[in-house]
């Protein structure tokens, strides 16, 4: 056996997920998946496969119908802080102020320490965040990108082994949202905090992720491929396109999301699939077999001009 | 703009409530003609005055405006059980009121907790809150009158019962609808049940508490008038049904328009304490 630090974190095994009384549907089944200690995976497919469910799985909130998810070997019952969660919509308690949002979390994680190492811990991570001078502000006079930082602190701040990002940055405007990917990056790696992330943007996806995992739709979603990012990790927003892998490893993810997702059941149907081993693959080292031997759609191209994926809106 | 609608608003305000003085110094001022068509066997029998009309039992503005400053002048007199001063009936009310609606969130808001908290025990306590919801508070007073054997407590009991339904639902309403991302937010920060409630669920559900709080004050303050009515002895209540008996109507007007302003400073009061535990989102 390999020795703790090599062994996966996260390892999810047979997961799956029914929902509904009578008709009962299954909404992903057969899910195998890990994430390895300092490494950051995203989970990427369209709304509807259950990522969602599967992130709140991890972290507690939810069980699994079938299967079970280890972390460090111990398998989950219930949220825990080792494991923090980063909400889509922020999820800041409105009467606290920023200091007190943050505080919340370091008192539930060392519910011992004094009031001085608690607001010292807190400021921390405000600075970290880059909220300096914001700390007596009210959720409500933040602007989204702010609030998202604000959750963000939260997270980081009980140091937990492992983050859980629920969509973090969908619901801020493009420009916010780089800011703060290229924040999320540079901490990260700082901390080599170990991430699990959910996303529908496929740049954000190849930005952060050192792996991405390809879900096909629901129901019955499962596992398609795991996409190993081989550009090299000190990568930036700014740069990234120009890296000869970029466009690959996009366009592999693009037909992916548009075309395989939906008809992967016949296209495993031919070539069988193992889904305790989804095949691991490196789009950006070579001109990708399927990709050129058939022209791209003009959905593809269409999805590729924006940075989100064509998709109905998840409630 | 605004602070000169404000001024307009009060002047007008101010033009009706002249209107309406006036209009009650005409109605009252003008009945002394009558006197002589009385027939002098009827007034033997009723008393000159009553008979006479010459001076309505109706007071005139002015009338009204001498007793209130009698009032304002001596509030806290006391000369006997049926002669005290409105002062002091006032704060008998407003204890009263006080004392019942403070058992009644003490005991309203933690129930209203549990059932927020539990759909087993709101359906298991939803039959009984319906059935005794729209039951008047006065109905219970017979009741109250026999097992409590003590007329004022009997009278805070029932401020009591009216004012636990609003804060019970309201409480429940407020607390079973505390934005579940909040809670998950606790969920995963491994927070126990009862850091949960005072930190989390207590400050979310706290503006919906209030208007509870503040629909119960105003129902209370109705209902001690009438309760007082009933049992006697002392309070506003009594202090108006005591002067009807004298038919001092100057004395009714005045007690009538001092209930409508405490009403008002009690109403206030709750929404400010309301404003205060508001969050902006």
């Amino acid at each position: 056996m390999l020795p703790r630090e090599e062994r996966p974190l996260i390892r999810a095994e047979a997961i799956g997920r029914t929902f509904g009384g009578e008709t009962l549907t299954a909404v992903f089944e057969d899910v195998w998946f890990d994430v390895q200690r300092g490494e950051f995976v995203v989970l990427i497919g369209h709304s509807g496969c259950g990522k969602t469910t599967i992130l709140n799985i991890l972290a507690g909130l939810d069980a699994p119908s079938a299967g079970v998810v280890l972390v460090d070997e111990r398998e989950i019952d219930g949220p825990s802080l080792d494991r923090a969660v980063i909400f889509q919509s922020h999820a800041l308690m409105p009467w606290m102020s920023v200091q007190a949002n943050v505080a919340f979390a370091v008192h539930s994680r060392w519910p011992k320490w004094p009031r001085e190492k608690v607001k010292a811990h807190v400021q921390k991570f405000i600075d970290l965040v880059g909220l300096t001078g914001s700390e007596k502000k009210k959720p409500v006079q933040l602007s989204g990108g702010m609030k998202q930082r604000v959750g963000i602190a939260r997270a980081l701040s009980i140091e937990p082994k492992m983050l859980l990002m629920d969509k973090p940055f969908s619901a801020l405007d493009a420009l916010t949202r780089g800011t703060l990917q290229d924040e999320v990056l540079r901490i990260c790696q700082a901390t080599n905090q170990t991430v699990f992330m959910i996303t529908h943007d496929v740049d954000e996806a190849i930005l952060l992720a050192d792996r991405i995992v390809l879900m096909t739709n629901g129901p019955r979603a499962k596992i398609a491929e795991i996409v190993v990012n081989t550009m090299p990790r000190e990568r930036t927003r700014h740069d990234m396109h120009k890296h000869p892998h970029y466009y690959r490893i996009r366009n592999h993810i693009i037909e992916f999301l548009v075309d395989r997702s939906k008809a992967f059941d016949q296209e495993i149907a031919t070539r069988g699939y193992d889904p305790k081993h989804p095949p691991l693959v490196s789009p950006g080292l070579a001109e990708p077999v399927l990709a050129a031997s058939q022209p791209i759609s003009i959905a593809a191209l269409r999805a590729g001009g924006g940075d989100q994926i064509p998709s109905r809106r998840q409630g | 703009m605004a602070s000169g609608r404000g001024l307009r608003a009060a002047i007008l305000s101010l033009l009706l409530l002249a209107l309406f003085v006036g209009a009650w110094q005409l109605a009252t001022g003008g009945g002394a003609g009558a006197a002589a068509d009385v027939d002098p066997e009827y007034a033997k029998l009723i008393g000159k005055e009553a008979a006479s009309g010459g001076k309505s039992a109706m007071p005139s503005p002015a009338d009204v405006v001498k007793k209130i400053w009698n009032h304002v002048v001596d509030p806290f007199y006391d000369r006997g059980t049926n002669d005290k001063g409105i002062g002091i009936q006032l704060a008998y009310s407003i204890a009263r009121v006080l004392g019942g609606y403070l058992l009644a969130a003490l005991f309203a808001i933690p129930l209203g907790f549990l059932i927020g908290m539990s759909p087993l025990v709101y359906r298991a306590l939803d039959p009984f809150i319906q059935v005794l919801k729209p039951i008047s508070p006065l109905a219970w007073m017979p009741l109250a009158l026999y097992t409590i054997k003590d007329s004022s407590t009997s009278s805070v009991f029932v401020i009591f019962i009216c004012s636990v339904w609003p804060m019970l639902i309201n409480t429940a309403f407020g607390v079973a609808s505390v934005r579940k991302e909040w809670l998950n937010v606790a969920r995963t920060l491994e927070v126990g049940p009862l850091r949960k409630a005072f930190t989390v669920i207590l400050p979310a559900a706290a503006p919906t508490i209030m208007t509870g709080m503040r629909i119960s004050i105003g129902i209370a303050w109705l209902v001690i008038v009438a309760a007082e009515m009933l049992v006697g002895g002392t309070g506003i209540g009594y202090f108006v049904w005591n002067e009807w008996n004298n038919l001092s109507i100057a004395n009714i007007i005045t007690a009538i328009l001092l209930i409508g302003l405490v009403g008002m400073l009690l109403d206030q009061l709750l929404a400010r304490l309301a404003r205060a535990v508001t969050y902006p989102e």
